[in-house]
């Protein structure tokens, strides 16, 4: 399964979503799709997109909150797992996207990344971490197909998720990205006001 | 336990006064009337941490979504966030209002805490963030409602340090 088509599958339902990706290659990757003002991407901080979509998903509990998220950066905020599972938000969806390696410190030279695997290489589970972080709902899938469907149950739906998705370690068509982190940072909470109030679920969790 | 309840409710009601709506908090022992009484707060978010820098997050979200925050940490857990601070609040420009509990300094009899309070002003000073001590009661509102102000207005992370004069009744001899 290669991420690029995930992305593709979920893109048209994240426009009423506040997403927040990690760095690199998913965050390119998105960006290739068609840039919308209600995407940030976490440029640095390897471990807090989840964090950020938590404080967002408090703060907002009538807006949809889609983190993309990668096995690299999870496995460097494993507690953060702890606190979604802990406050549950009922609006917030956790995708991560498991190549099983630290992809995009490469720069995408063809075959120029060093080959450096995480432990999930290894047989770490993060489906059943966050399990065992709490997360009630949290399943790995391994094509397309299954993707499609848990991810897409998961935007629907009222109840925290988190989708761990088995994606091959393939460098993106291109990093490049026409917007700069700053002006991304301020559009960003514009278009959160913009996003209307669909899902209400009601105040603190 | 001779942690101030007066100053922590103090300092709690500052934090309301200039309009924090989330707390995100890692407590150690001067912070725990200031976690109570969060918790016990139905119109305060407060989201318990497993690390300090969760908070640096947390608040990020927070701020995109238009509420202020507070993060409630002690030194310790300021220098466990400073990847955070760098990689997110200072480079993206995010008002952060690092309440910090000033361990290791004057004072202090628990050897743990010696070192890190060693270099916590030199580590703020060196981020460049605007700090200030917290001592007496009386500055308590004052420099709370600054703070928050120049955190929003410079979109930047502003300090201040609790002092153990403002959070700790020394048990009379
Ligand atoms: C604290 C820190 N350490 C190392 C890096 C370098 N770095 C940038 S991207 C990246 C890999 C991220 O891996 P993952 O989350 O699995 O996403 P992928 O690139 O595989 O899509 C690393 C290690 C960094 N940005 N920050």
């Amino acid at each position: 399964m290669k991420r690029i088509d995930c992305l593709q599958a979920i893109y048209p339902r994240l426009e009423d979503c506040a997403v927040v990706t990690i760095m690199g290659a998913v965050a390119a990757e998105l960006y290739s799709l068609g840039h919308r003002p209600n995407f940030f991407y976490l440029e640095h901080a390897m471990g807090l997109a989840s964090s950020i979509g938590l404080g967002i998903a408090l703060a907002r509990p009538d807006c949809k909150v889609v983190v993309l998220d990668g096995d690299g950066s999870v496995l460097m905020n494993l507690g953060g797992l702890t606190t979604l599972a802990r406050y549950a938000p009922r609006n917030l969806v956790h995708l991560v996207f498991d190549n099983q390696v630290l992809l995009s410190v490469g720069g995408g030279a063809p075959g120029g990344h060093q080959w450096f695997t995480t432990a999930t290489s290894t047989g770490t589970d993060l489906a059943a971490v966050a399990r065992g972080a709490g997360i009630r709902r949290a399943q790995l899938v391994e094509d397309l197909d299954d993707f499609t469907e848990a991810a897409l149950d998961a935007i629907r739906g009222d109840e925290l998720a988190c989708v761990v998705a088995r994606v091959e370690a393939e460098m993106p068509a291109s990093f490049h990205m026409d917007v700069h982190m700053l002006e991304n940072r301020f559009e960003f909470p514009r278009a959160l006001q913009r996003i209307q109030a669909k899902t209400a679920t009601g105040g603190r969790t | 336990m001779p942690v101030s309840v007066t100053n922590s409710e103090l300092v709690y009601d500052a934090l309301k006064g200039s309009g924090v709506r989330l707390i995100s908090a890692l407590p150690e022992t001067w912070l725990v009337h200031l976690v109570r009484l969060a918790d016990q707060d139905r119109d305060m978010i407060l989201v318990r941490l497993a690390k300090e820098e969760e908070g640096i997050g947390i608040s990020t979200g927070a701020h995109f979504a238009g509420l202020r925050t507070a993060l409630l940490m002690q030194n310790h857990g300021f220098l466990q966030s400073i990847n955070g601070i760098a990689s997110l609040a200072l480079l993206y420009k995010i008002p952060l209002l690092l309440m910090i509990t000033d361990r290791g300094t004057m004072g202090e009899r628990d050897p743990w805490q010696t070192e890190g309070g060693k270099y916590t002003r030199r580590t703020l000073d060196a981020l460049n963030i605007v700090r200030d001590d917290l001592a007496r009661p009386e500055e308590v509102r004052g420099k709370v409602a600054k703070a928050m102000a120049l955190a929003q207005s410079s979109l930047s992370p502003v300090a201040l340090l609790l002092q153990r004069d403002l959070m700790w009744e020394e048990p009379a001899a």
